[in-house]
């Protein structure tokens, strides 16, 4: 069989040599405890706050502001529940939207149940939050507002600075879940007005189990995980030396190369976009055509179903991605895709494909002959498709 | 996920498509939760299931089903028919993940109605066969811990 084409990234990227060869050290030489006062430790100490200055100059951020958490969710966790607690006398209502990641929506659920009132702003049928019905969601005990960078289904991305402007000008934190933005677009905390950020280092080339939550310095925020003085006191745990070692130049490589790659990913997103959009009949695009993710192409296909799709693309060596029940674990298909309007019969019919710069263009079409040949043959086999062409008779 | 009989199944799934004049047709299941099975029956005057065939929107399992359910029944009686049980189904295919055991029951539901709808015709009433459900649903769902 030919090489697999790995066309995932949303979900994990391929950890980059240069990142493993970064952390090994810290595996064998330097596996010292940074909170030790021998050199083995120090010399450990010395790599997490480098690490932290590299991520800090990303963004435009303070060293003194970057968190170290095991992950994404983590970090949306983290910062949900500790500044809802932290400014509970202030108010118990938060704002965010109906496309979040489950990390933030299911944290949100857990505070509901704990007396705080959540509203969930609608996004219009591209997945752009609505910014009028984000402004008339405001109230006096408004806490936080936590709208997503970019989406990770459909890859839409928010008009974040907008929304930075609306939550400061109201005096509400706004948080931002970035897992997907960022190491993938230029984000500046102060431009954008953010106040807190979630990012998770496999999503950019890094490992997996290390993430950051930046925090800006002047926010009440409690202390997430209770122990040892580790992260000023934010987040007790020894420090995963290794992994914050690997966020660090996983960083430092994809900011060195954030437009080269940037445009070899829309290069190859636009070509997969194009020629399915023009071979492959009964289809749509879902997610904002300009607004969108480099990487990110998410069609639905009418009459058949996801994973149907996925095994079938799975077996040419495809590794691809659907919001079908049967892919999430539940009988409902993608919140993310009813949200942005779509039916529940076309929402499970949807295949989500994320490039990396190190694909090519050969793969490329060789995913759309994969696709245009799968979806027709699923198609023969669906009652749904035969009732259709009966009608069109 | 899937055993090797799922995945033969799916992969090559046996009588698919549909029968003209059929005897009797059963459709089951809604798109909203992403199953749909539709089985043609072909039934001789001897009460004998002479042809079989399927057509289904859904996941590996749903396909699979289909295919095997279709594979059970032909040839058979109808009396013989209604004893094809979803476990029937699920044993020939080496079992399925939990979370696809209502993929067999939309089988089992899928060839009782293509029986209905072949007794319907006929005026005749088949033992045991009660009218089909329009919709299946798996039990109940799980409420999520937060």
């Amino acid at each position: 069989m030919e090489q697999p084409i790995y066309l995932d990234n949303a979900a994990t990227t391929k950890t980059a040599p240069e990142v493993v060869e970064a952390m090994l050290p810290y595996f064998t030489e330097h596996y010292g405890n940074p909170s030790s006062i021998y050199s083995i430790g120090s010399a450990a100490k010395e790599a997490v706050t480098q690490a932290r200055e590299k991520i800090a100059a990303t963004l435009g951020a303070r060293t003194n502001e970057i968190y170290f958490t095991g992950g994404g969710s983590e970090a949306d966790n983290w910062a949900l529940v500790a500044t809802a607690e932290a400014y509970a006398a202030k108010g118990k209502h938060i704002i965010t939207s109906k496309i979040e990641h489950h990390a933030v929506l299911h944290t949100c659920k857990y505070l509901e149940k704990r007396g705080y009132e959540v509203t969930y702003v609608d996004v219009d049928e591209n997945g752009i939050l609505k910014l009028e019905d984000l402004k008339r969601a405001i109230r006096p005990d408004t806490i936080l507002i936590s709208v997503m960078f970019a989406n990770n289904e459909i890859g839409t991305v928010q008009p974040v600075r907008e929304i930075g402007v609306i939550a400061r000008e109201h005096g509400i934190l706004f948080h931002t879940d970035a897992v997907q933005a960022y190491a993938h677009l230029p984000i500046d905390v102060e431009d954008m007005k953010i106040d807190m950020l979630s990012a998770s280092g496999h999503k950019f080339n890094g490992p997996k189990g290390i993430g950051f939550l930046y925090i800006r310095t002047g926010i009440k925020i409690r202390s997430f995980l209770h122990g040892g003085q580790q992260e000023r006191g934010r987040r007790a745990g020894t420090e995963n030396v290794p992994g914050i070692v690997g966020i660090g130049r996983a960083a430092e490589l994809a900011f060195s190369k954030l437009q080269e790659n940037g445009a070899k990913e829309k290069m190859l997103r636009d070509h997969l976009i194009k020629r399915i959009g023009e071979e492959v009949p009964y289809c749509r695009l879902n997610g904002d055509a300009k607004r969108r993710l480099a990487n990110n192409v998410n069609y639905s296909f009418r009459f058949i179903e996801g994973e149907s799709l996925l095994i079938m693309l799975d077996m040419k060596g495809i590794c691809a991605s659907s919001g079908s029940a049967c892919t999430s674990g539940s009988l409902d298909p993608s919140h993310v895709l009813l949200a942005i309007g779509l039916p529940h019969e076309t929402a499970h019919g949807s295949l989500r494909l994320t490039v990396s710069a190190a694909n090519t263009m050969e793969e490329m079409d060789r995913v759309v002959d994969a696709v245009k040949e799968i979806v027709g043959r699923l198609r023969e086999m669906s009652p749904l498709y035969e009732d259709f062409i009966k009608k069109q008779k | 996920m899937y055993s090797e009989k799922v995945m033969d199944h799916f992969q090559n799934p046996r009588n698919v498509g549909e029968i003209e004049n059929a005897s009797g047709i059963g459709t089951v299941g809604n798109a909203k939760c992403g199953d749909i099975m539709r089985i043609y029956l072909d039934i001789d005057d001897d009460g004998i299931i002479r042809d079989c065939k399927f057509k289904t929107f859904g996941c590996g399992a749903a396909v699979a089903t289909s295919s095997m359910a279709t594979e059970l029944v032909k040839g058979k009686s109808i009396e013989e028919a209604m004893k094809v049980t979803n476990k029937a189904v699920m044993e020939a295919l080496d079992g399925l993940p939990p979370v696809k055991v209502h993929c067999s029951l939309l089988a089992e539901e899928a060839i009782h109605a293509a029986l209905w709808d072949y007794a319907k015709k006929h005026g005749i009433e088949i033992e045991g066969l009660e009218e089909p459900k329009a919709d299946i649903h798996e039990g109940e769902e799980d409420e999520e811990e937060y």
